[in-house]
């Protein structure tokens, strides 16, 4: 099967990410979208680490998935605190640091 | 010859103004003491130093006296030296003299004023920097006291200066003193630059060798300082309004003294002028259109010091014009300018003496029939008028002649011109002084009806009589026997004796004068005898009569050619300084506020947004990248 193939889903992965946290207000959808977007450029990683055949991106994705474990707890800590104090989940409420 | 007494001469009127001006109010009851007696021993060392120089032989008679070296930089070195040679002791002697019977005029006349105490201590601060004008043996010793005597005389004039215009007035002299100091100090600095020093010795030295070109302008520079200080043609119009000064300040610096320092000037710096004759022929211009000018003024004053005022400058044009005429005039400048100072500075105190009397009133259309009630006042103030119109043998005949008479033997169709306009100026003097006679002295009474004209008390009226013999007597002392000329040969060294191509013999010239003279007296009493005096000045006079009133327009000159450009410039550079500095400093400001609230805009506060901003930024540098690349 053909490596480029890989890194059309990727790009396609990484653009519905992107689009997903322009356009959404949900903060939880959005914190998804970054995830897929994340994933996205694992794919990419693990795909050029094949091509290339070297383990240098399998080593990348994993630092990248750690990172991203890491970024879940604070994210999801944040989405949680905020909607506890403002009763919503709307990334467009959370304004408050304009001006 | 050295001698250690000169300094005294300065250092005395100037420890007694210090003291007069530190010691407060305590010092009231004796302050007018103590200045006079300053000035008093200023004199006699004076006299004394005069006598020491009369023992001496003609060439050893200069004294001379180091007071400390000033200024020392490598091969340029200013002592702090005074010089008492022929010139300065005229000088000395008028200042100390005059100076000393003013002194104990004003005691009286300043009897009733709160700040006797200050007036004395302005009036020896006075005397000292005009000793120290006329004894200090380079420009920059000269110029210390030239300064000075500025000085005095702006706190003098502005002495009332509860009354604005009496401190407009100071402010005007001072002003205007000022752009004749310019060319004072333009003058040192062009010597210094180009002969490098500025002693009157080394000058004298160098002269010789440095170019035309140098001197003329040293000489004008020396010119516009002169022109300044003594009021002459273009700097004359402080001179009038510095009347606003205590009469006996009129009479000591504005006629006997600081005015003449000009006079002194020129004398001093012969050695420049008879090598620049471009600036010479200034000088005599400048000199015969100001005692034109000085003397048309006073037919129209009729405020009897601003008539004295003109006069003064008409006289000191006279003088200025002696001096002009090269070696030959500059002994009979000085012997004008000291007869001068007697019958001018007597006549002053003789108008100080009727104000005394009058409530001082000036106005001499509320005067009239003083003679009975003034007595010695009309007496000594007719004796300085007889003297001013030259009428033989009073002293003004004596100097002013010689002066007439150097101007016709001046040569050519300039001597004409010269002649011709001193010979009328004599006619114009005789005109307006006997006007003043006339309607201070006789005529009916205009006075105010509060006015009970009296005799002054002696302490006034015995300077004015001692001034009065001066005036009848000091013209005779000085030509028998050419005293002054021969005296004062040594400093200004007139070429040889009989040279001038006489265009008329000397006694065709007075018989001129004197019939020209008695023309000016008769056309005054005509006009104020034959008819009767108004009290206040006739409006229907004719146009010229009007600008005479306004002294030729020379305020009116001095404002639109200076004034008005001058505020029009100051008024474009604070425009410049406004709208292009200040703009240019606020405009960066306002640019940084500007830009920095446009781009606070894109600070939304959401965060799809800032997510979008960042997306768009990554996908420029990834396509910036990849076009780089290709």
């Amino acid at each position: 099967m053909n490596s480029a193939n890989y890194l059309y889903l990727s790009a396609l992965l990484f653009t519905i990410g992107a689009v997903g946290v322009v356009i959404r207000r949900n903060a939880i959808v959005v914190f998804m979208c970054v995830e897929l977007m994340l994933n996205a450029a694992n794919l990419s990683f693990v795909t050029f680490s094949r091509i290339n055949g070297n383990l240098d991106g399998q080593v990348v994705a994993f630092f990248t998935m750690v990172v991203a474990a890491c970024e879940v707890v604070v994210g999801l800590a944040i989405i949680v605190t905020i909607y506890r104090s403002r009763r919503s989940a709307s990334v467009d409420d959370a304004n408050l640091l304009k001006r | 010859m050295t001698s250690n007494l000169i300094v005294y001469l300065i250092a005395i009127p100037l420890i007694s103004s210090a003291v007069l001006l530190l010691s407060g109010r305590k010092a009231n009851k004796w302050g007018h003491l103590l200045g006079t007696l300053a000035s008093a021993s200023s004199f006699g060392i004076g006299a004394y130093l005069f006598t020491q120089m009369l023992a001496q032989p003609t060439e050893e008679r200069a004294l001379t006296q180091k007071l400390f070296s000033w200024i020392s930089v490598g091969s340029f070195n200013v002592d702090a030296s005074l010089l008492l040679d022929q010139l300065s002791v005229c000088f000395v002697l008028l200042i100390t003299g005059v100076g000393t019977l003013i002194h104990i005029y004003s005691i009286s006349y300043m009897s009733h004023d709160l700040d006797r105490r200050r007036f004395f201590a302005y009036l020896n601060l006075f005397i000292a920097a005009m000793l120290l004008l006329v004894l200090g043996d380079s420009y920059l010793n000269l110029y210390v006291g030239w300064e000075g005597v500025g000085l005095a005389s702006y706190l003098l004039i502005g002495f009332w200066n509860q009354k604005p215009t009496y401190a407009t007035a100071a402010k005007k002299a001072f002003v205007m003193n000022r752009v004749g100091d310019l060319g004072l100090s333009l003058a040192i600095m062009i010597a210094f630059a180009s002969m490098g020093t500025v002693s009157f010795a080394g000058i004298e030295e160098a002269a010789p060798k440095a170019s035309t070109t140098t001197l003329t302008a040293i000489g004008i520079m020396l010119l516009i300082a002169a022109a300044g200080k003594s009021a002459q043609f273009p700097l004359q119009a402080w001179l009038g309004d510095a009347m606003a000064g205590p009469t006996p300040v009129s009479a000591l610096i504005h006629a006997a003294t600081m005015v003449t320092a000009g006079v002194y000037l020129i004398t001093r710096s012969n050695f420049i002028f008879d090598a620049a004759p471009t600036a010479q022929l200034l000088v005599v211009i400048v000199g015969a259109i100001t005692l034109l000018f000085g003397a048309i003024v006073g037919t129209a004053k009729d405020d009897i010091k601003k008539a004295l005022a003109a006069s003064t400058m008409s006289q000191i044009g006279y003088m200025i014009l002696a001096t002009g005429l090269g070696p030959v005039g500059y002994a009979f400048a000085i012997m004008h300018l000291l007869t001068h100072g007697f019958f001018k500075a007597g006549m002053f105190l003789g108008a100080g003496s009727v104000m005394h009397g009058m409530n001082d009133e000036v106005n001499m259309r509320k005067y009239g029939a003083l003679r009975k009630f003034m007595p010695i006042t009309f007496i000594t103030f007719g004796l300085g008028y007889l003297a001013i119109i030259g009428v033989p043998p009073f002293a003004g005949f004596y100097s002013k002649d010689m002066i007439i008479e150097t101007a016709l033997n001046a040569g050519g169709i300039k001597g004409i011109l010269l002649g011709s306009a001193a010979l009328f100026g004599a006619g114009l003097t005789a005109f307006y002084m006997t006007r003043v006679m006339i309607l201070t002295f006789s005529g009916t009474k205009r006075w105010d009806d509060d006015a009970h004209p009296h005799e002054s008390p002696i302490l006034m009226w015995l300077p004015m009589a001692i001034l009065a013999i001066g005036s009848v007597a000091s013209g005779f002392l000085f030509t028998r026997g050419d005293a002054l000329v021969n005296w004062l040969e040594p400093v200004v060294a007139p070429h040889e004796h009989g040279e001038h191509s006489e265009l008329l013999p000397p006694i065709v010239v007075s018989g001129i004068a004197l019939t020209i003279v008695l023309i000016g007296i008769l056309i005054a009493v005509m006009m104020y005898v034959r008819r009767p005096v108004e009290d206040v000045a006739p409006e229907n006079v004719s146009a010229l009569t009007k600008i005479v009133r306004q002294d030729l327009l020379q305020d009116v000159a001095n404002e639109t050619i200076f004034m008005r450009p001058g505020q029009g410039l100051t008024k474009a550079l604070v425009a410049v300084d406004e709208k292009v500095i200040d703009g240019a400093v606020h405009g960066i400001g306002a640019m940084a506020i500007g830009s920095g609230s446009e781009l606070r805009k894109s600070q939304t506060g959401y965060v799809r947004s800032y997510s979008a901003l960042i997306l768009v930024g990554a996908a420029a540098i990834v396509l910036g990248i990849w076009v780089i690349t290709q």
